[in-house]
């Protein structure tokens, strides 16, 4: 079975600062894999990297089947990123968002709507601009923004901050759903009681590398005073 | 299910979403017209003792004042773009670059059409300015403005998330819109002189510029996205 993401000796600057310094990872399909590690470890650049946003100096990098070395932007419209920004506008409302991103992304407005009852967003939250909802709020609408995409890889960045109890479980489940249905999941996370409960596997990322399984977690990251990391 | 769109349909709909956005905000209707009246009045209170001054010089003040005023438009659509990660949602979307463009391009242009009906009325009133050669006066204000926009919409990517961008963007259009401010204001000239004819060589003059940046953003909007 090929993996669904390869890399092999992954270097990403971000400016002149490696945030990724010879990263080696393969991911299989169907896979929920955990990237645990300190604050500017490099977990958002290294999932950056598998969107095809940040490009690579250095090593090899295959995600879906794309060489991401020379096809950086094949890639994109087959993954979901959940960031820490929300994409979304803040002054459309929540539907006006929904449409219009599940159109960008060549879906139907009617799988905008699906998504959004599928994160539990309350319709009379529908026509509410995007800045009026709650941190909570923003985040079930950007995961029903990313998951109408149908996504083949999951990219999720702290997919459970600022959810409440609900909403996490919620997540826990969805990411669940997702690879029984044979997408790929990676995602970082510091709630690690609750992350490693859903995962399939957990690799730690510090200084840019990933390290031996076992090799203790860090307790703190050592950052550059202007620690890039997007 | 899922639908396709050609670059033309990725336009309209990021046409129609910025048209929304602008809707929703108001910051057209709210700061930007009302700014570009202010810049009028100042004008009118400036040049007052001599009135005949004033009317010979409303068409460089009214695009003047029309290149103001862009500045604001298009630092707001793309100051939009820039913020809560869209840029890189806009990436990630699989919406062509050359339809992102054509699209902003094409709500600019509707934006800073309507801003101008509103400054028409104002040189009306203000400046006691009579309108003679619509029909020229009409073909001047749409490829001047496409021109802006077209312009604008390159530069506005160019600068959208730099932390300067609200200093850099006018530095860096304004000199580049100096050929369509001379354009327009020598076409409206003539055409306000009833010497209508004279006039359409600065309209021709006007598209061309429009149409070469139309295409050069086309074509340039894909590295600009990806460097922004």
């Amino acid at each position: 079975m090929s993996a669904i993401v390869h890399l092999h000796s992954a270097v990403a600057l971000i400016g002149r600062f490696p945030a990724l310094a010879g990263v080696d990872l393969d991911v299989d399909p169907g896979e929920i894999l955990l990237l645990r590690g300190p604050n500017g470890a490099g977990k958002t650049t290294l999932l950056g990297v598998c969107a095809g946003l940040i490009g690579l100096s250095s090593g090899e990098a295959v995600v879906l089947g794309e060489d991401l070395t020379s096809h950086r932007r094949a890639v994109r419209r087959r993954v979901g990123l959940l960031g820490h920004d929300s994409f979304l506008y803040q002054d459309l409302s929540v539907v006006e968002n929904l449409d219009f991103w599940s159109r960008a992304a060549a879906a139907t407005v009617a799988d905008g709507r699906a998504a959004l009852d599928r994160l539990g967003v309350a319709s009379r939250l529908f026509e509410l601009p995007v800045h009026a909802l709650s941190a909570g709020q923003r985040r079930r609408v950007s995961f029903a923004a990313m998951i109408c995409r149908r996504p083949e890889l999951w990219l999720l960045d702290e997919p459970h901050a600022g959810l409440d109890s609900a909403g996490r479980d919620l997540v826990d489940g969805l990411m669940q759903e997702a690879a029984a249905s044979g997408a790929t999941v990676m995602f970082a996370s510091h709630e690690l009681d609750r992350a490693e409960n859903v995962a399939h596997r957990a690799v730690t990322i510090s200084g840019g590398v990933i390290l031996p399984a076992s090799q203790p977690e860090p307790a703190s990251q050592p950052e550059p005073a202007s620690q890039p990391e997007p | 299910m899922t639908q396709t769109r050609g670059v033309f349909g990725d336009a309209l709909l990021i046409a129609r979403k910025d048209l929304l956005l602008e809707r929703r905000a108001k910051i057209g209707l709210g700061q930007v017209i009302p700014f570009a009246i202010l810049v009028l009045l100042l004008f009118a209170f400036a040049l007052d003792p001599d009135r005949g001054v004033l009317k010979q010089a409303t068409p460089g003040l009214f695009w003047v004042t029309v290149l103001f005023s862009s500045v604001l438009t298009l630092q707001r659509s793309f100051g939009l773009e820039a913020e809560d990660g869209i840029l890189e949602a806009l990436r990630l979307s699989g919406l062509s670059p050359a339809g992102i463009y054509l699209g902003k391009v094409t709500a600019l242009t509707i934006e800073l059409l309507l801003l101008e009906a509103v400054l028409v009325l104002g040189v009306a009133v203000l400046y006691d300015t009579e309108f003679l050669g619509i029909p020229l006066l009409l073909a001047i204000a749409v490829t001047a403005t496409l021109g802006i926009s077209a312009a604008g919409a390159v530069y506005g990517a160019l600068a959208a998330r730099l932390r300067s961008r609200e200093t850099l963007l006018p530095l860096l259009l304004l000199p580049l819109l100096a050929p369509v401010l001379i354009a327009a204001t020598r076409g409206c000239e003539v055409s306000l002189q009833r010497e209508a004819m004279s006039g359409w060589p600065w309209a021709a003059l006007l598209g061309i510029f429009a149409l070469v940046y139309l295409t050069l953003g086309s074509f340039l909007f894909r590295p600009l996205l990806e460097d922004a």
